[in-house]
Formats: C-alpha cells, sequence, structure tokens
C-alpha cells in the first residue's frame, strides 16, 4: 500500500512514523470533541446554540475525516477513516485530553470550546503552509471553519464572564476545573521536534506565544481572570487518558463493535 | 474531428451536465453555481477528470454531490470520467458566479457579498444577525426589522 494516492514515498520510516502520529493527533482531537458536542443536540440552552453547537461538531467531524484519511494512507495497513475512529481502543487515541471532558453545563462546554479553538488557530494557521501539500489543504480549509468556532466561543466567554452573578460562577468554575489540561497544548515532545524540522509542523513555542496573546485578550474582554498554571503531565498525545475517553468510546464505537461492517 | 476537439466538445457537454446537477440542500442553485466544480479536463491518464472541491470540511451534502455528479455524467455516456477530490485552494464563497447570488435572492437567501445584508424579501438593509449559524453550515440565521421576515444569509467564508 506504499504507493497510496497522494503520500509521496517518504523514504524514513522514522519520520513517516512521527508523521502519522502527528496526524492523529489532531484528527483525534477534532473527532473526539466534535463527538462531545454533537451529545448537546437537542438540549442546549437555546435552539440557536443548539444549531451552533451542532454546526462546530460537523465542522470538526469533517476535519477529522479527512486527518484519519489521510492518517490511513500514510500507515499504509489499508485502515480507512472508519477503521480508525470505530475499531481503536482508547490507549491509541491521541487526542488532547482537554477534547475528552465531559460537557458539564453550558460554561463548562464553552471554556473547553474556547481553549481548543485559539489552539487549532495557531495550529492550523502554521499548517496552512506545511512542507506537507496534502496537510496544509486540510488546514487552510479548517482554519476558515476555525475562525468562526472562535468568534462564537470568545463571544459566550464574555457573555458568560461579564454577565450576570451566576454565569461569572459557573465560568470561573470551569475555567479553575478545565485550566490544568491546557498544560499539554504546548509541551513538545519528540513528534512535535520531529514535525518542526521537518517544516511540517509550526514550532510550538511560536505557537504556545500567539495562543497565550489571544487568551490574554479574550480574558480581559470577558472581566475573567486566568488561573495559575498546574502541572498535569499526563498526556492524551501520548495515549494517556482520563476515565472520561472509555465512556465516550463505547457509545461513539458501539454500533461498529456490536455489528463490524454495518453500514447505511 | 481531430481528438483533441472532440475533446473540448466533451468539456464543453459535461460542463452543461453538471449546470444541471443541483445542490442537495439547495436544489434552486447548481454545483457549477456554487464554484464545486473546479475544472473539467483531459488527464495525462487520457481520461476526462472533474475536479469537486468540498464547501465545508463537514459538509453532509459532499458525498450527495459527488454521487450526483456521478449519476449524471454515467446517464450521459461519461462513466469513464474520474471524479477527482480537490482539496486547495479551499473553497470560498467568492466563487458563486453571479448567476448563483441571483438564484439564492430570488429564492430568499441573501447572497455572499462584503457590506451590509440587504433582506431578500422587501430589500431593506435594516437586518440583523440572529445567530452565525444556520440550517446548513453554508448559512447564518438573519432577520430584517422593516418588514420583521427571518432569513438565511449564504454565509461569507
Amino acid at each position: 500500500m506504499s504507493g497510496a494516492a497522494g503520500v509521496p514515498a517518504r523514504g524514513e520510516p522514522a519520520l513517516n512514523e512521527a508523521l502519522l502520529r502527528y496526524v492523529l493527533r489532531l484528527a483525534d482531537t477534532s473527532l473526539i470533541l466534535g463527538q462531545r458536542l454533537g451529545e448537546w443536540i437537542g438540549h442546549a440552552p437555546a435552539l440557536e446554540e443548539d444549531l451552533g453547537l451542532a454546526n462546530l461538531a460537523l465542522d470538526l467531524i469533517g476535519q477529522a475525516r479527512l486527518l484519519l484519511t489521510y492518517a490511513g494512507e500514510i500507515e499504509g495497513q489499508g485502515r480507512d477513516e472508519d477503521a480508525l475512529a470505530y475499531l481503536r481502543d482508547a490507549p491509541e487515541f491521541l487526542n488532547l485530553q482537554l477534547a475528552e471532558q465531559p460537557n458539564g453545563d453550558f460554561a463548562h462546554t464553552i471554556v473547553r470550546q474556547w481553549l481548543i479553538d485559539a489552539w487549532q488557530l495557531e495550529i492550523y494557521a502554521g499548517l496552512a503552509s506545511s512542507a506537507d501539500t496534502r496537510l496544509a489543504a486540510i488546514a487552510a480549509k479548517a482554519l476558515k471553519e476555525t475562525r468562526y468556532h472562535h468568534r462564537f466561543s470568545s463571544g459566550w466567554l464574555t457573555r458568560l464572564g461579564d454577565g450576570t452573578a451566576e454565569s461569572r460562577a459557573r465560568t470561573e468554575r470551569a475555567l479553575a476545573s478545565l485550566w490544568r489540561f491546557t498544560e499539554e497544548l504546548f509541551a513538545a515532545d519528540e513528534v512535535d521536534q520531529r514535525m518542526a524540522e521537518a517544516n511540517i509542523a509550526p514550532a510550538l513555542a511560536g505557537a504556545a506565544r500567539g495562543w497565550n496573546e489571544r487568551i490574554e485578550a479574550d480574558l480581559r474582554a470577558a472581566k475573567l481572570a486566568r488561573p495559575p498554571a498546574q502541572p498535569h503531565p499526563w498526556h492524551g498525545k501520548r495515549g494517556v487518558h482520563t476515565e472520561h475517553l472509555g465512556h465516550l468510546l463505547g457509545e461513539m464505537q458501539h454500533l461498529q463493535r456490536a455489528y463490524p461492517g454495518a453500514s447505511w | 474531428m481531430s481528438v483533441s476537439a472532440q475533446g473540448a466538445l466533451a468539456e464543453q457537454r459535461i460542463w452543461q451536465l453538471l449546470a444541471e446537477v443541483p445542490d442537495p440542500e439547495i436544489p434552486v442553485v447548481s454545483i457549477v453555481d456554487l464554484g464545486i466544480v473546479r475544472y473539467v479536463r483531459s488527464g495525462a491518464d487520457g481520461r476526462l477528470h472533474v475536479g469537486l472541491t468540498p464547501t465545508y470540511s463537514g459538509c453532509p451534502a459532499t458525498a450527495a454531490i459527488r454521487s450526483g455528479t456521478r449519476a449524471a455524467l454515467d446517464a450521459a455516456g461519461f462513466a469513464d470520467a474520474v471524479l477527482d477530490e480537490v482539496l486547495a485552494p479551499a473553497w470560498t464563497s467568492d466563487w458563486v458566479s453571479p448567476a448563483g447570488r441571483a438564484k439564492l435572492a430570488a429564492f430568499g437567501i441573501a447572497p455572499p457579498a462584503a457590506g451590509p445584508v440587504s433582506c431578500p424579501r422587501c430589500g431593506s438593509l435594516a437586518t440583523e444577525r440572529i445567530s452565525e449559524f444556520g440550517s446548513t453550515p453554508c448559512k447564518a440565521h438573519y432577520r430584517c426589522t422593516a418588514c420583521r421576515e427571518p432569513f438565511d444569509r449564504f454565509k461569507c467564508i
């Protein structure tokens, strides 16, 4: 399967392996966050927000499909997007732990979304000029979508943070509870370093600066304080997950596990 | 007739065919009107290639557009034509044709354009956005404060 369409011969197995892991990290973060947002359908506080969250979920799952398809081609073992989404177990998922955290209340969902939107803005902007043209094309498209995702989440962050005493208290609780998962966003490991050296992915130090500036500006607009840094060295991108991922996968994968190969 | 003249005729015929393939979500416009068809040309393999680009990464209509295009090509004797998925450059609402914009407006959907949004029903510019999200990924939800009608706007992206 080394001749799969669109995948240039890379020749160097270690680089190929790092690229596979990198693409799976991006794909899984979008997929798992999209699945979480889907849980809101029919339950959001207002119809417009229900549609908004569903639209975000749709974009994220669409991004995940493009990325998982590419990952399957890089791997070259014949796995397609469905095999990768439905037939892997929790330790094989490489999404950020932040993405798998439960929805909680609306403020909790908005804070989680906003933190990841700001991260995706930096990562996709860097990837849009990637030396890997396939990844560049997927990122350029996803970036356009992420811009309005961030408008949605940062707009709500302001309304909730600078809203009523109740909305503010809930947003502060969400920030305090989710902040530890942000350590992972820019903690570069050997995969990140290898991708940056090959000009495939942006260096995480630069992306972290952009993210921090945006986060600070959004927090000021919402009149919220940045929580203190909380060490949390267990990283989803290395396959270490919180107990929530297994439950999410149980629901997401049930049909394909119970009826392998079932299709519409 | 030369081979290249035959090829040009076939390309022209395919453009005409695709101009009749409706968007599954907004059937008043075709996939050509929306700028989804990026090219019709002969490839190095000697076969005709049709380039389709998805509008939004997760647009559920993408698969239906592909199968609608396939069916139109097959029915017209172009079963040999190849469908390519084109990701770059990313689709933009700037590619919606003038004819497509006119059809959207006539159907009651404000077409994508810079500047103030005009109500597709009464033409007033006294409009406001209710939500950046609507019934499909490509539309936002607006209302007109003059005639009081809600309407969809095709998003600028």
